[in-house]
């Protein structure tokens, strides 16, 4: 465990309405450099609302959020992947007519520069970024373990290597956080493992993550500090071993079944 | 190595053809054909053009015509004795601007007009998009049609007239010249003309294409969701295409004033909207070859049936029974049709969108890929 005192998110009373019914109220967190910081809860607790709220997708109804020292209430998609929040999504949202390695380069989209001029005379800087932004591509499609050919079209990957696809693709925007909404869903033992492990070595590179998972053995062996959503409210958080024995969880989550 | 040089012999091959193209068609066909083959060119510049909104962007664009019109008016304002009319004062003999600085300005206002449609349904996508850009369309035509007052800044109805040719470097392209005793009549000089202008849009598409704009046109066109969580500025790429789209089909409506000599609303009517997205979809949308092939199509059938058409009925029945105009639209119906059972994707349809359909060979492509890369 590396903990350091560096915050890199902090959350203040988010709250999220949707018409009457209140998704998220009152959320207060906050996530430390380096470390992965879990977000379990039951169905419907408001982990993927959070996210939303977190990577510009919906606007906070009330409070705000800090990321890296600056401050955020209405974000907007594109400003906070610049910032240096990349996520995936929990139905997988790849470019699904595109080739494994395009993907990735679109991930390269907001670190690079070259424009209309640039496309059009094809300067020397432009063809060093093309080349460039090919060749990281490449590395992280590796990284994450994806053995195919780069011009597999995304949607001939297997279900496992989509998910892994997708991290690729949010590495691929130099995140300082990345967030990934319920990577295990639907692998298998072996995927679940193997997915445990990039995370680790993702985390030991110096990038954070940030789980919503409903796999609790997952989130117990991997994640440094979990916080618990249920109803929109934080009920808990601390680390694994802590979380696991308050009473307010076993009732809302763990007490519900053996998952 | 091999192939590389193939093509190069190939692509040397085709220069060749298209410049005797306009000789070919006049000795074989009449010049009335080099006219015909002149239109075509304008079209498959419109349709490249509508190719970045529609095909690599992903916005249906149903009212793209519009740019075309304020590309023509633009021409006809700055390169006519029109003006005159409306200021006399200002413009006692109108406004005659050399052909250079009016085509970079038709091409700009255009694309100005793109980002102004733009601008506005960032937030709609397909269907609403396309009612909304048919809007525009139409109200640009309204607006060409009734802006004789109270200035009389269009002319109406009766349109602008009397528009200046075209010249290049002082030579007017609307008479005959001649070039190493070679006799150019004007529509060849057209010809050479729009063709340069349709390889500079060839160009320029291809290049964006292939280019870390043409990338994220389509991840927003593939899932817009995931493009602006990627960091991509939807917002921006967006009116980037309606303007690139827009300068193409705006430089193209100036060529067409200076070609034409005359310009009226009814040049612009919604049906020469949908017939400009019927050549980017019927050759295949994205990929710059179908589209081009789509425009000659779609630009010569009328003109193949008008004269194939009436004198085979009247050698037949002896006299004319079905009229060539609404034969063609039966033909192109039926044609829509059949395309959409057995070629959806188009006649040469783009990478990506034989993929959509599934229709791929894995192996092949690869090998494509690789042989470009």
């Amino acid at each position: 465990m590396r903990h350091t005192e560096d915050i890199l998110l902090r959350t203040s009373r988010i709250g999220k309405k949707f018409g009457g019914l209140s998704a998220l109220s009152d959320v207060t967190l906050h996530i430390q450099r380096g470390e992965i910081y879990g977000l379990i809860g039951p169905n419907g607790a408001g982990k993927t609302t959070l996210f939303n709220v977190l990577t510009g997708l919906y606007q906070p109804s009330a409070g705000e959020f800090q990321f890296n020292g600056a401050p955020y209430r209405a974000g907007k998609p594109h400003v906070l992947a610049r910032a240096g929040i990349a996520r995936t999504f929990q139905n997988i949202r790849l470019f699904a007519n595109l080739t494994a390695l395009e993907n990735v380069m679109i991930g390269r989209h907001v670190r690079t520069r070259a424009g209309v001029f640039g496309a059009l005379l094809r300067n020397r800087a432009t063809r060093d970024e093309e080349r460039a932004i090919t060749e990281r591509s490449r590395e992280l499609l590796s990284y994450v373990g994806i053995e195919k050919p780069g011009q597999t079209l995304a949607k001939h990957l297997s279900y496992g290597e989509q998910r892994r696809l997708e991290i690729a693709r949010a590495l691929a925007t130099d995140p300082l956080l990345l967030a990934l909404d319920e990577p295990a869903a639907g692998m298998n033992a072996t995927e679940t493992a193997s997915l445990k492990t990039l995370l680790q070595t993702i985390r030991d590179s110096g990038i954070t993550v940030l789980l919503i998972e409903h796999d609790v053995k997952l989130i117990m062996g991997l994640c440094d500090r979990v916080a618990v959503l249920d109803y929109g409210k934080k009920i808990a958080e601390g680390v694994p071993e802590q979380v696991r024995k308050d009473p307010a969880v076993i009732a809302a989550y763990l007490g519900g079944g053996d998952e | 190595m091999k192939a590389n040089h193939k093509s190069k012999l190939l692509l040397a091959a085709l220069v060749i053809a298209l410049l005797l193209l306009p000789f070919i068609t006049d000795a074989l066909l009449g010049r009335s054909w080099v006219r015909i083959v002149d239109f075509a060119m304008l079209y498959i510049m419109l349709a490249l053009g509508l190719n970045i909104v529609v095909g690599y962007a992903g916005l249906l664009d149903l009212g793209y015509i519009a740019f075309f019109a304020v590309g023509a008016y633009c021409y006809a304002l700055t390169g006519s004795p029109h003006l005159a009319l409306a200021f006399p004062m200002m413009f006692p003999a109108g406004v005659h601007l050399p052909f250079w600085i009016v085509l970079p300005m038709a091409a700009l206002v255009a694309g100005g007009f793109g980002v102004l449609l733009g601008a506005p349904t960032l937030r709609l996508r397909g269907d609403y998009l396309a009612i909304v850009t048919l809007g525009f369309g139409e109200i640009i035509r309204i607006f060409l049609n009734n802006l004789d007052a109270p200035v009389n800044l269009t002319n109406g109805p009766q349109g602008i007239s009397r528009i200046d040719p075209v010249s290049v470097a002082g030579v007017s392209l609307n008479s005959t010249q001649h070039i190493f005793g070679i006799a150019f009549p004007a529509v060849h000089l057209y010809f050479y003309l729009f063709l340069a202008f349709t390889a500079l849009v060839v160009f320029v598409s291809q290049r964006l294409e292939r280019s870390r704009i043409g990338r994220a046109w389509m991840a927003i066109r593939e899932d817009e969701v995931a493009a602006s969580a990627m960091g991509i500025d939807t917002r921006n790429l967006k009116l980037l295409a309606f303007a690139m789209g827009a300068m193409s089909g705006g430089a193209s409506g100036a060529l067409f004033a200076g070609f034409q000599g005359f310009v009226s609303p009814e040049s612009f009517s919604l049906m020469e909207s949908v017939m400009v997205l019927c050549m980017v979809v019927l050759g295949g949308m994205g990929n710059i070859a179908g589209v081009i092939l789509g425009g000659i199509l779609l630009a010569l059938l009328p003109e193949v049936l008008r004269h194939i058409v009436v004198p085979a009925q009247q050698a037949l029945f002896g006299r004319t029974l079905v009229d060539p105009e609404s034969l063609r639209m039966l033909l192109f119906g039926t044609a829509l049709i059949v395309m959409m059972l057995y070629r959806p994707a188009g006649l040469l349809p783009s990478r990506v969108r034989r993929r959509e359909l599934g229709a791929d060979e894995p192996a092949a492509e690869t090998s494509v890929y690789d042989a470009t890369h």
